[in-house]
């Protein structure tokens, strides 16, 4: 059967126009940063790479990253589950609340939160009393990427469940199906795409984010320096081949998270096909 | 995927040393719940230097020295962590609880809202020797090749057929020097009268071609985007600028009459007690003031104190008259009022 | 009248789960959400109203406004039709280059604003690749008010086209068949039968593209030229503010910012509840 906008002509110049529109939006920048990178060579772009403080703002980076990512996806399908599936007061109200972070400048995300767990915070004048810090240290750095990253899953989840509808889990729980069951076998399937998005743009978010965490990172080098942070100081001590070399690192785990999702969605389908 | 292989291949022996240690430390945060900045697991006192943002290969040349230094005069071994950023959202930083021992600053203000906070001693400018700044530079020009304007000083900037590049007085420091140094000019060219310095920076403000929000974006602009016929900044930053971007295709000027710009350090006493490194924090200051660090000091452009020194790097800094910023406009407080708070002169001056 | 209906009007609840997510979620929000949100209102307090609204208006910054809204609303336009073009693409054509493509939409995250910035002032300034192509047919992007909305649409690019994908990946095949058996042409089908499930999912992508714009300072002053009532982005406003120990002041702006944001990323979940139950309801 035909579907639509399947007729040779119409796709031939849609996925031209968007490939055309995409090499000069998106893949020039890219290009760029990596012609960059490499200007003096693949030597020096090692070098830069390969320096004790780069690596460990690597590693930072990744960690952080990594711990994101769950306490995001706990709290996202939460959500998600509740304002679709359930009618209650406030429901709206609670659904723009987690939008919050988007309508909040990174800057301003880091300060409030630097006002809040910092010395001179109510929280934070507590915690400076027994000795504990949070902020200028990686739980800081963690706190404020959660806070920027935390709608995407749920953003991604809500109107594709929304569209959905609940029918196939209100059979299921009809039918008998325990709660965690019907969670796993009906909804899970449903939604994996979504999830997997949310994952991927979490992923990158968390791991580009340099404003908010500028503010409460104090970029100590080899401390609590993230890999966007020692960009900008390589970059603003005239290191910009090294800043470079950093931002293509950047570049590179976003498209090894693409590729990650690449190869689960084909053993999905090689699954499908095998059933 | 190849290219992360290759990494890990390539450098197994950097990650194996880099990864341990920064797990060791994120375990026992973990299982603190929180990370404990007291370093107690470290065998060798840490001391932490929160300086500005472009000063960062300066102190990775300055801290082994002082290292090696305090090693042979005490004996002890010690390390020295980094900090860099803008100089006011490092001292925002400190306010709020970065435990630096010592402040290594570009701005006076910033240095004096920690003391106001009581972090930093009231008296912290006098506690060492020339306005606690080790060493100091000027607001300088960096025209292109042959200097086809002819810009030899400030009145220069004013021409209608010139473009000036510097950044944003209201974000930051730098800029704010170069306004006062323009300032400071006309007040004295036109005999302290105040409607033609402020016809004269009117004009000085409306040929600035892009107003960046830091030196680094507008060294960019003029050398990268070829905007503008000069940029001004401190004369340490022209002089590092002109070296590494070619010495054959842009020239430094420093105006017969400029701005003193202070490069001032403290000991954030309430963090170093803290931490154990009153000691260290001061021996930190005082040796940036030795010959040695004078020197490695001047050879990143910037001017020093220390008679021999001066002597041997006379070729490299032109003699111009300085004046600082406390005798031409009081003081700083009064500075920031009448020039660049919301709505002050500043403001003024670019309304249209 | 049907379960879904039933439920709508909250008479009854099939499905479980309903206390373990309404305390997660709410928990989360509380903590993670609102309490540091109760920061930028404790900073709000030191002010009186005469003093808040003062700063609010100042000529400079209500003319930041003018420009970041503009910007924003000219690059989500942009963003909400390359985006949909994109999606559909990637959703829906088999084509070499498919897989690094869908790679490229996530770009823009990962980069650290300031590197997007950089890279894109590099590009459009008249000595960049893109630059040199633009300048002779006399459209100047870096440093002027393109630049900007320019900066705005390739950070928020992925809103938009990552929020449609999904919708669009889970649409039936059966839905377009059955209109094209129906003997109607691609656009009018397209029109009729699919955009009616993707006005969701667009508009909230659009929406967020555009909430996201007004907050972007890091990818926007490198490209902006930050001249004092032509390019000055709100964000810029805040920046200032904070430099000069301001709290209060930037607080300010900053709510400016948080309220017009929320009470458009509300009016959209108002509607889209509206539009998806008209949506359902027209097929029970």
């Amino acid at each position: 059967m035909r579907r639509i906008g399947d007729a040779p002509g119409v796709k031939r110049l849609l996925i031209g126009a968007a490939l055309i529109l995409s090499a000069l939006f998106l893949l020039l920048p890219l290009v760029a940063i990596f012609a960059q990178a490499f200007s003096q060579g693949v030597a020096t772009f090692w070098v830069n790479v390969s320096n004790y403080f780069t690596l460990h703002a690597i590693g930072l980076t990744l960690v952080i990253a990594l711990l994101t990512i769950p306490i995001c996806l706990v709290f996202g399908v939460a959500l998600a589950w509740l304002v679709t599936r359930f009618s209650f007061p406030g429901r709206r109200i609670l659904q723009t609340l987690i939008d919050i972070p988007f309508a909040v400048s990174p800057v301003v995300a880091g300060l409030i939160y630097l006002l809040l767990y910092g010395r001179n915070g109510w929280i934070g004048s507590w915690l400076d009393g027994h000795d504990i810090q949070l902020m200028f240290a990686w739980p800081g750095i963690l706190m404020v990427t959660v806070f920027v990253t935390c709608p995407f899953v749920a953003r991604e989840l809500i109107p594709l469940m929304q569209a959905q509808g609940s029918r196939e889990e209100e059979a299921a729980a009809t039918l008998g199906a325990k709660g965690w069951a019907t969670f796993w076998r009906v909804t899970l399937p449903n939604i994996r795409w979504a999830l997997l998005y949310g994952i991927i743009l979490t992923n990158a978010r968390a791991v580009g984010e340099f404003g908010a965490v500028s503010v409460v990172s104090g970029a100590i080098r080899g401390q609590t320096n993230t890999l966007p942070l020692h960009l900008e100081q390589l970059y603003q001590d005239y290191n910009a081949v090294g800043a470079f070399a950093c931002a293509a690192l950047l570049a590179l785990i976003a498209l090894l998270t693409l590729a990650a999702k690449a190869s689960l969605e084909w053993r999905a389908s090689r699954r499908e096909a095998l059933l | 995927m190849p290219i992360a292989i290759y990494i890990v291949y390539r450098f197994k022996k950097e990650l194996a040393m880099t990864l341990p240690l920064f797990f060791r430390r994120s375990l026992l945060a973990i299982t603190l719940g929180a990370s404990i900045a007291s370093p107690a697991m470290a065998q060798e006192r840490e001391m932490l230097n929160s300086s500005y943002d472009i000063a960062r290969e300066l102190f990775s040349a300055v801290n082994p020295e002082f290292i090696a230094w305090w090693q042979e005069q005490n004996g002890e071994e010690i390390s020295v962590n980094q900090s860099h950023g803008g100089s006011s959202a490092q001292a925002r930083a400190i306010l709020q609880g970065l435990r630096a021992d010592v402040v290594t600053f570009n701005q006076v203000t910033d240095v004096q809202v920690l003391a106001d906070a009581g972090l930093v001693n009231e008296d912290w400018q006098s506690a060492l020797d020339n306005n606690a700044s080790p060493y100091y530079s000027t607001t300088a020009f960096l025209v292109r090749k042959d200097n086809p304007k002819g810009i030899e000083n400030w009145d220069d900037l004013v021409k209608e057929d010139v473009q000036v590049v510097f950044p944003n007085p209201k974000t930051s420091g730098n800029a704010r020097y170069t306004y006062l140094a323009a300032w400071g000019f006309a007040d004295k060219e036109f005999d302290g009268d105040e409607e033609q310095v402020q016809d004269f920076m009117r004009t000085f403000l409306g040929n600035v071609a892009v107003f960046d929000t830091g030196g680094r974006g507008a060294t960019t602009s003029f050398i990268e985007r070829g905007i503008g016929d000069v940029l001004i900044s401190f004369e340490s930053e022209v002089n590092n600028i002109r070296q590494e971007y070619g010495s054959d295709d842009y020239e430094v000027i420093v105006p017969p009459m400029s701005v003193l710009a202070e490069f001032p350090v403290a000991v954030v006493t309430e963090n170093a007690e803290r931490n154990g490194n009153t000691d260290l924090a001061q021996g930190y200051l005082e040796y940036l003031y030795t010959e040695d660090a004078q020197r490695l000091l001047a050879n990143f452009n910037y001017r020093v104190h220390n008679e021999t020194v001066v002597e041997e790097f006379s070729d490299q800094f032109p003699e111009t008259e300085l004046f600082s910023v406390e005798d031409v406009f009081g003081s700083w407080d009064e500075v920031m009022e009448t020039h660049f708070e919301g709505g002050a002169l500043l403001d003024q001056l670019q309304r249209r | 009248m049907n379960q879904r209906a039933l439920r709508l009007t909250g008479s009854t609840r099939v499905l479980p789960g309903f206390g373990l997510s309404m305390g997660i979620s709410v928990l989360f929000i509380s903590l993670v959400l609102v309490l540091p949100i109760t920061g930028l209102f404790g900073q709000l307090a030191e002010l009186s109203l005469a003093q808040y609204w003062s700063i609010i208006t100042e000529g400079r910054v209500v003319a930041s406004y003018m420009v970041t809204m503009g910007a924003a609303a000219v690059a989500a336009l942009i963003n909400a039709v390359f985006g949909l073009l994109l999606a559909w693409v990637l959703v829906r054509y088999e084509f070499p280059g498919k897989r690094l493509l869908d790679a490229l939409m996530d770009l823009p995250f990962a980069l650290p604003t300031a590197v997007a910035g950089i890279t894109l002032a590099t590009l459009y300034a008249s000595s960049g690749w893109m630059g040199r192509l633009l300048e002779p047919l006399g459209l100047q992007v870096a440093y002027t008010w393109v630049g900007i909305a320019l900066a705005m649409a390739f950070t928020s690019i992925p809103f938009v086209v990552r929020t449609v994908q999904p919708v669009l990946e889970d649409l039936p095949a059966e839905v377009d068949e059955a209109a094209m058996s129906l003997g109607a042409t691609d656009w009018v089908a397209f029109r009729r039968v699919i955009m009616p499930h993707l006005w969701p999912a667009l508009v909230t992508g659009t929406g967020l593209a555009f909430v996201r714009s007004l907050g972007e300072f890091g990818a926007i002053i490198f490209i902006a030229g930050n001249m004092p009532y032509e390019t000055e982005i709100t964000a810029l406003m805040i920046f200032v503010k904070l430099q000069e120990y301001d709290y209060a002041g930037a607080s300010a702006v900053a709510s400016v910012v948080l309220f017009v944001s929320l009470a458009l990323l509300l009016a959209i979940n108002i509607w889209q509840g509206r539009f998806v139950r008209r949506l359902h309801g027209g097929k029970g």
